[in-house]
């Protein structure tokens, strides 16, 4: 399903280069819960960068799907995002002046989805995350978790080979992370993929795979 | 596209102050160029259709050197049979003082022939208009115009009235229809007007000589103003030995065409003042459009990382600014015709109508069209390169 095969991704620092990824391997089957889990500066961005196909990588294949990549053109990246990647960000993401349905409804309207299938799949994604009678409310007037659940509702409405978590929890309570990272469990229960990218062992330790990602370099393991 | 055009209604809705005053520009360009442009051709038009009104089958010539060969009445009547050439009339005027009882007034005397009456279209109301006798025994009666019967002898039915113009006893044998349209109408409201035979006139006046300086040629019957021009022109060439600087030619068509210049050159040059406040009124929208892709960096970011392609993007944002164009369009346009319409109204007493040119409105609504599109398109382009990471990271 993710093939990553000597990925590395140079950042030109003034005169020095630096090694955001240095030749990292990562294999990921369909249904996994995968955890990713670096401190700050290890090139965990850029792999969550790379993984979501906002940015490709200077060498290396990456196969998502079968297919390859590092050859597509910007306009196929953004397709690719659409329709094969569901995203989850820290700071949840929505656009502030769209309801929660609207945001939900985005992604579809990209893919070009006739109408009343779109209404049918944004109220079935909200039912999913109970967010059905949040759904005409601004982002500005829900919770920090409500938030993060549209997101979550938008990520999944579009049935993505993958969802890409970057952070989901970090911008939220204890109590709330936990409602979170239950939602993720039952999504991977119902058999989506999930990529979770965190620095919190905590968070890390819920996925049933954990892979370490330091100075560029990837490796197996528990914590 | 109806998608991206929703979500560009919505963004101009969600911040209408601003959108207001991004498209006071536009607006007040598209008013500019609608409410100048149909003024102008409100006003010529009325001045144009007064000057077709007054007869276009006239020549006017003026002898400003006569070589030694003054032209008399017999000279014209000669001309008269010239193939082309309708009827001649001398032009001979003089100021007298009318008087009549004890009332007194300035009247403007014209000497005339009786091809006067069908050279310049008058119009009678009552009694008939000069004889060929009449100039043939400079007999002293007049025709005076409706204003003039009303003025000095109190009411129009005044056939046979004496009346005496600079001391000499005229009898009156026609009164004329005052004619609203007419160039004295226009120019001269309410001067009264006596026309006397030419031949009297000599007399009155130590002014007019019976050397004729300046006279009136109609078209013949069935042949046209420029036959009789061309026709005209050969007859005084012949006799002012091929110099062509002892006279002027002037038809009322010159005047017209003078006159559609002086329009055309004028609808051009308010036009383009017009154009270039609408030009400004695009970089008030250009401005805006790139803070506003600034500010919604981190949109567009979002946008792009679930699936916006460039051309999605691209769409959004263009047309945001062709919908302010069109929106500050249709404003302006809405504005112009309540402003024409109180201008209408407040000088309702000239007679002139100030309505919506259609075709400045059409050309109003193309240009700001292209505006919105030729200054939303950097801005546009701008949000539609940026790199979908950048963008999201944009502010945190």
């Amino acid at each position: 399903m993710i093939d990553l095969k000597d990925i590395s991704r140079v950042y030109q620092m003034g005169s020095e280069k630096v090694y955001a990824l240095n030749k990292a391997c990562l294999h990921i089957e369909p249904g996994e819960f995968v955890s990713i889990i670096g401190p700050s500066g290890s090139g965990k961005s850029t792999l969550m960068n790379i993984i979501g196909c906002l940015d490709t990588a200077d060498s290396g294949t990456y196969l998502l799907d079968g297919i390859p990549i590092q050859d597509y053109s910007e306009r196929a990246l953004a397709r690719v995002r659409n329709r094969k990647i569901g995203f989850v960000f820290q700071s949840f993401n929505l656009i502030p002046k769209l309801t929660a349905e609207e945001n939900v409804e985005l992604p579809l309207i990209y893919q070009g989805v006739p109408r009343g299938e779109r209404r049918e799949r944004v109220e079935a994604a909200l039912a999913r995350m109970e967010l059905q009678r949040r759904a005409k409310h601004l982002p500005t007037e829900l919770s920090g978790g409500q938030q993060q659940r549209v997101a979550i509702a938008r990520a999944i409405v579009t049935n993505p080979s993958l969802i890409l978590a970057d952070e989901p929890t970090g911008n939220l309570d204890s109590r709330t992370s936990e409602e979170i990272m239950e939602v993720f469990r039952e999504l991977h229960s119902q058999g989506n993929t999930i990529v979770l990218i965190t620095h919190d062992n905590d968070v890390a330790r819920q996925a049933e795979r954990i892979v370490h990602i330091r100075d560029g370099q990837l490796s197996e393991g528990a914590l | 596209m109806i998608q991206a055009l929703k979500m560009a209604m919505k963004s101009i809705a969600g911040n209408k102050f601003r959108a207001f005053l991004t498209m006071l520009g536009i607006i007040i360009g598209v008013m500019a160029l609608v409410i100048l442009v149909s003024l102008v051709n409100g006003a010529t038009g009325t001045v144009t259709d007064t000057i077709a009104k007054m007869g276009s089958d006239l020549i006017t010539v003026r002898i400003s050197d006569d070589k030694g060969k003054p032209i008399t009445l017999d000279t014209l009547d000669g001309w008269m049979d010239t193939e082309g050439v309708g009827l001649i009339a001398p032009s001979g005027t003089a100021t007298a003082t009318g008087k009549y009882g004890s009332t007194n007034a300035t009247f403007q005397v014209y000497g005339a022939t009786p091809a006067y009456e069908q050279v310049n279209g008058l119009k009678l109301l009552l009694g008939r208009f000069l004889k060929a006798s009449d100039v043939d025994n400079h007999t002293d009666v007049c025709v005076i115009n409706e204003a003039a019967a009303e003025k000095l002898v109190g009411y129009t039915d005044c056939l046979n009235v004496e009346i005496s113009l600079s001391g000499r006893k005229f009898r009156v044998v026609g009164v004329l229809e005052d004619d609203e349209d007419s160039l004295t109408a226009v120019f001269g409201a309410d001067s009264l007007v006596a026309y006397i035979p030419y031949t009297t006139l000599l007399r009155l006046s130590s002014t007019v000589s019976s050397t004729i300086t300046s006279f009136s040629v109609s078209a013949a019957e069935g042949s046209d103003l420029a036959a009789a021009e061309s026709a005209m022109r050969k007859l005084l060439m012949d006799r002012f030995d091929e110099d062509e600087d002892a006279f002027t030619l002037s038809s009322r068509n010159i005047m017209e065409a003078a006159m559609n210049n002086v329009t055309s050159i004028l609808t051009v040059l308010l036009g383009g003042i017009a154009a270039i406040s609408l030009i400004v009124g695009g970089i008030g929208i250009m401005n805006i459009m790139l803070v506003t892709v600034t500010e919604r960096t981190r949109e567009i970011g979002i946008r792009k990382a679930i699936g916006a392609g460039r051309g999605a993007i691209l769409l959004q944002f263009l047309l945001e600014s062709v919908v302010l164009c069109m929106l500050g369009c249709a404003i302006g346009v809405f504005a112009s015709w309540a402003v024409l319409q109180v201008i209408s109204i407040v000088v309702s007493s000239l007679g002139i109508v100030f309505s919506l040119e259609w075709n400045v409105v059409a050309i109003a609504i193309g240009f700001c069209f292209a505006i919105g599109v030729i200054f939303g398109l950097y801005p546009a382009n701008k949000a539609a390169k940026m790199a979908p990471i950048d963008a999201l990271h944009y502010g945190g």
